[in-house]
């Protein structure tokens, strides 16, 4: 008999995320945790995967995403009843970039939402499944992180820091010759609600079931970085390689 | 603002689109869009050939994240889902725990909200009737922020005026469904040669007894109408693996339309010789034969830039032979047409919705590239469809005048109580006025 995979969704409201959750269940029942700060919203998305697979354990957990007590809260919660297999740590605001310029509070607000946050979960959850030696942990960060640039540096830099925080984790846990992986997903623009501004200028958007389905597949491979859709490693090679004279005269 | 098509792609208007992200959030969103404008429209899938899901430089509240479940009982078959559910994800979920959708049209790749809007059909109507005589309730939300929960014995004059109401009445948030147990997708089916609508009327009259489905193919472009008829029921044997699905897309709009009269007839002779070698029985998967144009997503390509139209018209069925056999000699002598002509007789049951398309008779759906010259064909089609007492599907259709609506639906003016004065689309202001 196959063992039921115990996954914990950290920003379960997450439209990727919840698209995630909708591929692990249709391959198999799991044990689900979905850790949001909407606990309403998430009870939402809970109902409906109970309906697509009554075979699986789905729990929410509301959790203040920015207290670190809080993080170690959930992270012993989660570790508690057995080991984690995955955990995926979705949460992120595409705020305006512009307020951003003009209010440094609200810019505060937007780096520790999308950088600190999802670093402290990833921090406390690298410790307890390192402990088990096993399990997989998943970070969303995002094509905005490969460069900076006009339209969304904030963002893009929150996003930049989970990349090299992903990346030294790995770096730590491989020379420890540890059984846990990390994952680094960077979704290029997705059509979730995050999005909408985007979709609203007309642009093409990838489909989140899209999206999801690649970074479950790079999960249960162990891909230390995903591009999402595939075909945005490439573009975004090329974005990271224009020299500086060519980019900075770019609007993009 | 953002260009959004219906399914005919006849044109790409802007609108303001406001995507619906929880259920909860309905009346909220749509009470606060109507202090600060004008009225809108429900937008799911852009199934709808022609404007009836359509505002041009107005708005439209997607439903398309409304798509979450809210109860499944297996014992019963009763499912609660929000509207933007698709009918292919009802189907994934409950045909492998033993139960299935009743009523599903020519495509899977429609939401629940929007086969409510339009109380669609499927192959199997002279056996279970319409999408909407299998809901046993449904929330709709008005602009005004009213919320009504209706059924067919829960305020049944609401339910009635939403069922087919195309979106009118209000907002459809959620419905519960009744499903009919079903034994698995494997189908027992098979294809007749006929020649002739005779032929076709009796192949309908004798499967209409123990055949489920029936639907037929019709070659437009021949001077005697020459045609194959389809008919399948569920196989005993439901021991077969599944085959995984394959979906295609149809990878770019070409600049001209594919279907044209150099290919028409060629392509209709190509179908006749390929689905003719499937005579006798066989077993096939239900998703591929009843829903054969969802293997390949966005199809709707193939006509080109201009788009194209269908037009879908039923006919009572003691005028049904003499008006069929008159609008395919109009077809052909027009040398426009389709590849994919369908033929297909209602039973007689009455549709539950006041503007619901079915009625008893025989129903011929084709689809026409978009030219200026279709439209004097589809004003001869007309007055054959209008003189034999007849009507066109509204989900069909981005072109019928008003008088040809109210004449074939006597019952708009009952329905107009109904209305939303918050809802409003291009087709309503088309046939209704506002």
């Amino acid at each position: 008999m196959a063992v039921v995979k115990r996954i914990v969704v950290i920003g379960a409201t997450s439209g990727i995320a919840e698209q995630c959750c909708r591929v692990w269940l249709e391959e198999a029942p799991a044990d689900l945790l979905l850790v949001a700060r909407d606990a309403n919203r998430a009870e939402h998305i809970a109902v409906d995967l109970r309906v697509r697979s009554p075979g699986s354990q789905i729990a929410v957990q509301q959790a203040d995403f920015l207290d670190p007590a809080a993080i170690e809260h959930v992270a012993d919660a989660a570790v508690a009843a057995a080991p984690v297999d995955i955990v995926l740590i979705a949460h992120g605001w595409l705020a305006d970039q512009s307020r951003s310029e003009g209010d440094l509070a609200f810019c505060r607000e937007v780096l520790e939402v999308n950088a600190v946050s999802p670093a402290l979960f990833a921090e406390a959850f690298a410790r307890r499944m390192a402990a088990a030696d096993r399990g997989t942990i998943c970070v969303i960060g995002s094509v905005a992180g490969d460069r900076g640039r006009k339209a969304n540096y904030v963002y893009g830099a929150s996003k930049g820091l989970l990349a090299r925080y992903a990346e030294g984790l790995d770096h730590r846990l491989r020379l420890a010759r540890s059984g846990v992986r990390v994952v680094l997903a960077k979704p290029g623009p997705t059509d979730t609600p995050m999005a909408a501004q985007f979709k609203a200028a007309g642009m093409r958007l990838a489909s989140p079931r899209e999206v999801a389905e690649r970074i479950v597949r790079a999960i249960a491979a162990g891909w230390p970085v995903v591009y999402a859709p595939a075909r945005w490693r490439l573009v975004m090679m090329v974005v990271r390689h224009l020299p500086r004279f060519v980019f900075n005269r770019l609007s993009i | 603002m953002r260009r959004v098509s219906s399914w005919g792609r006849l044109s790409a208007e802007p609108h303001e689109v406001i995507e619906l992200i929880d259920r909860e959030a309905v009346t909220r969103e749509l009470t606060a869009d109507m202090a600060r404008g004008g009225p809108g429209i429900a937008y799911g899938m852009g199934r709808s050939y022609g404007d009836a899901c359509l505002n041009p430089q107005g708005r439209l509240w997607s439903t398309r994240r409304l798509d979450r479940f809210l109860e499944f009982d297996a014992g019963s078959g009763r499912l609660v889902c929000e509207c933007g559910v698709l009918l292919r994800d009802i189907q994934r979920l409950a045909v492998p725990r033993g139960w299935s959708l009743p009523v599903v049209p020519g495509t899977q790749l429609v939401t629940v909200g929007g086969a409510i809007a339009n109380d669609v059909h499927g192959k199997n109507h002279h056996v279970t009737g319409t999408f909407g005589d299998h809901v046993r309730a449904l929330e709709l939300v008005r602009t005004s922020g009213e919320i009504v929960r209706c059924g067919p014995a829960l305020r049944p004059e609401w339910f009635a005026a939403t069922l087919g109401g195309l979106g009118l009445t209000g907002l459809i948030t959620s419905a519960e469904l009744q499903l009919v147990p079903t034994r698995g997708p494997w189908l027992e089916a098979e294809t007749i040669a006929y020649s002739g609508l005779d032929a076709f009327l009796n192949l309908s009259d004798d499967s209409q007894d123990g055949w489920e489905h029936t639907v037929s193919w019709i070659d437009c472009t021949s001077d005697e109408p020459r045609g194959l008829f389809m008919r399948a029921r569920q196989a005993a044997d439901q021991t077969r693996p599944t085959p995984p699905a394959r979906t295609r897309t149809f990878p770019v709009t070409p600049p001209f339309s594919l279907v044209n009269r150099l290919t028409l007839k060629p392509l209709n002779a190509l179908y006749h010789a390929l689905n003719s070698r499937h005579r006798g029985p066989r077993l096939v998967l239900q998703e591929p034969f009843l829903y054969p144009l969802d293997a390949i997503l966005e199809w709707n390509r193939l006509y080109g830039p201009a788009g194209f139209y269908q037009y879908q018209s039923v006919v009572p069925r003691r005028e049904a032979a003499a008006a069929t056999d008159e609008m395919l000699q109009a077809i052909a002598r027009s040398g426009e047409g389709s590849v994919l002509a369908v033929l297909k007789t209602f039973g007689e049951r009455p549709a539950p919705g006041l503007l619901s398309f079915v009625q008893g008779g025989v129903t011929l759906a084709l689809d026409f590239r978009n030219r200026s010259r279709t439209a004097a064909l589809f004003e001869r089609l007309d007055a054959i469809v209008s003189a034999a007492g007849g009507r066109l599907y509204p989900a069909k259709d981005a072109r019928m005048s008003r008088t040809m609506f109210e004449r074939s639906y006597p019952r708009v003016a009952e329905f107009l109580h109904f209305r939303d004065p918050g809802m409003s689309s291009a087709m309503s202001r088309r046939l209704m006025g506002s």
